[in-house]
């Protein structure tokens, strides 16, 4: 019987295989850091007196904590500047590769990877936050994992897990304008729900999945983690070779010939068997908006708040009627009426270069809505570069958006970018939970195009509802 | 990780159930990025009350806590287990443990035993009568005793093996060390390897 893609990327790296009893030891290709998972980790090799066994597999960023303002100021809040630096020196002491703030390479780590081609095909990556699935897009297997889990792949660089389940997502036909990788995303989670892929790799495949663009898939893949799943996967082709040659580390020469040849045979096989498939037709979607507080409480922009009360499910009732208690909705409002305070444009589900251009093509010669605040965070400080480049920065400073630098930023708030009580985001960042922006603060998900349609309008709107 | 094969200590007896993670240490006390330090963290919430038995002596310098059953739930926080080892405890006893905070303590070097709610009262009551009584919790032959009592405890085998070796984690995997070697000399070579010269 044939593989599946994930099942092909597990076996080739077992180091040894586990059986009944045992977990298999996998071997894990990179280790990406961060600041906030990674302190204990640290200290705990330092107390076993254990090194880290391969720097040159792990890579560290700054990017949780960081502020997106005044970066040649220290950071004002203790814990986040705690944070930061002990990163700095467990970087230092133990000889791992750190972009800090600041530094060209800088950015949220789900988007440096990638950006600097150290994300390929049939790679298994891993990183002390849930997000990791973004690396999926790639062909690559990647998975958050828990601190001891950082400090044992730091000792090791392997991992002893039990193989995962493997779940299609079949996404046919093809996107309608307007409709972005975003909304297929969401449609998913709205359908399955959040536990719905719960112990599974999801490989996304089919017509619509192949047309889209690299970063698109990214976008896929990353919210993977929100319907419940372990990882998100794709598999490589001609797009993803296109994407990663002349990056700073893909191979190059007769090793990048050798490498794509490897990638090629990355496909599930036609005979293999997954333990779970879920249909979705990519035409008949519309852009998604959500409307309550976790990411499968969403409906396409065209509906109106749901009536809890029509709602047969008892659990599904009872979490939509807190929902639209701490939105502050009325179950018939139009979605389209919802004002919002605040836009924000970033995070590692949609901070890339293409989320920018889309966002700037909706809003170049527009002006954000008066009483509205925007806030445009690049993923990275190259997509930051970029956009400079091509002059979007000036796009979004014309249209009264603020401009700021890389990081996790409004995503989580954990720095200075937070919500206020009771204020209301369109985000295009990957969580709506309760306070997740900022204590008190209300969140509705929305594509790229969606934000900056409704930071023109103030209430959730598509590019189309613009005149 | 440090062996264990037996301790003993004072016993501490918390006649209470359902004793979750976020009671064994508060979100607040999360934020330290070290690995040691939790104690201050370890039941905060009670023990602002002076008369909560961690803030009597000779409990106060207690190593062994006697629990009542489903120690333990609630989030899966690593924190729980470092918080009761920073303090001192070796050992937690209860009639039932969540399963998280079970896993977490063989991984952490801290003994779950599980003994009967009808032995735990005993100890109780033992315990009340005669502060600083102290407590012996052997892994090798499985028994918890303190003075006349004895009572048998139960803990997986596997775990058992491993807290008797003190091997952790890392430890166990680290027994492969040949095998990972021998791996990493079979991986192609353009897979990314990063510049770690240009460290910070
Ligand atoms: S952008 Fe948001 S989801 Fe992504 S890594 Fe940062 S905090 Fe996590």
């Amino acid at each position: 019987m044939g593989h599946t893609l994930a099942e092909k990327v597990w076996n080739d790296h077992v180091v040894r295989p586990g059986g009944d009893a045992e977990p298999d030891l996998l071997y894990i290709d990179l280790h990406l850091v961060h600041e906030v998972t990674s302190p204990q980790a640290f200290d705990g090799l330092r107390q076993a007196g254990r090194p880290v066994r391969r720097p040159d597999l792990t890579v560290a960023t700054e990017d949780h904590n960081v502020p997106t303002v005044g970066l040649d100021q220290p950071i004002a809040d203790p814990v986040s500047r705690t944070q930061v630096e002990t990163l700095r020196r467990n970087c230092a002491e133990f000889g791992v590769r750190l972009f800090p703030m600041g530094d060209t390479e800088q950015g949220i780590v789900h988007v440096i990877g990638p950006q600097l081609g150290l994300t390929q095909p049939g790679m298994t990556i891993v990183c002390g936050d849930s997000h990791t699935s973004t690396h999926g897009a790639l062909g690559a297997m990647a998975f958050g994992i828990g601190t001891s889990e950082v400090e044992h792949v730091l000792a090791t660089q392997t991992l002893p897990l039990r193989p995962f389940r493997m779940m299609a997502v079949n996404v046919a036909g093809r996107l309608r304008p307007g409709v972005s990788a975003k909304d297929i995303i969401l449609a998913l989670i709205a359908k399955i729900g959040t536990g719905g892929g719960q112990g599974y790799v999801l490989e996304y495949r089919g017509e619509a999945i192949e047309a889209l663009s690299m970063e698109a898939r990214m976008t896929i893949c990353n919210m993977s983690i929100e319907a419940g799943a372990r990882a998100g996967m794709i598999a490589p082709d001609d797009t993803t070779f296109e994407y990663l040659k002349g990056r700073p580390y893909a191979p190059r020469g007769a090793a990048w010939d050798e490498a794509v040849t490897a990638w090629r045979a990355l496909r599930t096989d036609d005979d293999a068997t997954f333990d779970a498939e879920v249909d979705l037709d990519a035409a008949a979607l519309t852009p998604f908006v959500t409307w309550g507080t976790n990411p499968g409480q969403g409906l396409p922009l065209s509906a109106s708040v749901p009536d809890p009360s029509r709602i047969g499910n008892e659990n599904d009732r009872v979490a939509a009627e807190n929902a639209l208690a701490y939105m502050g909705l009325t179950a018939g409002t139009p979605l389209r009426e919802i004002t919002v305070d605040t836009v924000f444009l970033g995070s590692c589900t949609n901070g890339r270069i293409e989320d920018l251009r889309a966002a700037a093509g909706v809003i170049e010669g527009r002006h954000v809505a008066d009483g509205v605040r925007m806030l445009v965070v690049p993923g990275s400080m190259r997509v930051k570069a970029q956009a400079e480049a091509e002059g979007l920065d000036a796009v979004f400073t014309a249209a009264g958006a603020e401009w700021r630098s890389a990081g996790c930023s409004m995503c989580l708030g954990m720095n200075a970018d937070q919500l206020a009580p009771g204020e209301r985001s369109a985000s295009t960042s990957n969580r709506n939970f309760e306070g997740r922006q900022g204590k008190g603060g209300r969140t509705h998900l929305v594509s790229p195009l969606v934000a900056a349609a409704t930071a023109v309008r103030g209430t959730l709107s598509a590019p189309e509802d613009l005149t | 990780m440090e062996a264990f094969t037996t301790h003993t200590g004072v016993g501490v007896p918390l006649r209470r159930s359902n004793v979750d993670t976020d009671q064994i240490i508060p979100a607040v006390y999360l934020k330290r990025v070290s690995r040691s330090g939790f104690e201050d963290g370890l039941f905060a919430a009670w023990r602002a009350d002076e008369h909560f038995i961690l803030n009597l002596p000779p409990f106060s310098g207690g190593s062994v806590l006697v629990a009542g059953p489903d120690f333990g739930t609630g989030s899966s926080r690593e924190h729980a287990v470092w918080a009761l080892m920073d303090y001192g405890f070796r050992a937690v006893i209860s009639a039932r443990f969540g399963d998280i905070f079970r896993g977490n303590s063989g991984k952490g070097g801290l003994l779950a035993a599980q003994c009967d709610q009808s032995d735990i009262e005993l100890l109780w009551k033992l315990l009340e009568n005669e502060p600083g009584t102290e407590v012996t919790v052997d892994l090798r032959d499985k028994t918890v005793r303190a003075k006349d009592f004895v009572c048998p405890f139960s803990i997986d085998d596997y775990t058992r093996w491993r807290l008797l070796e003190g091997i952790d984690d890392i430890g166990l995997t680290l027994r492969n060390a040949a095998e990972i070697a021998e791996f990493e000399a079979r991986r192609p070579s353009w897979k990314p390897v990063v510049d770690t010269t240009a460290a910070s």
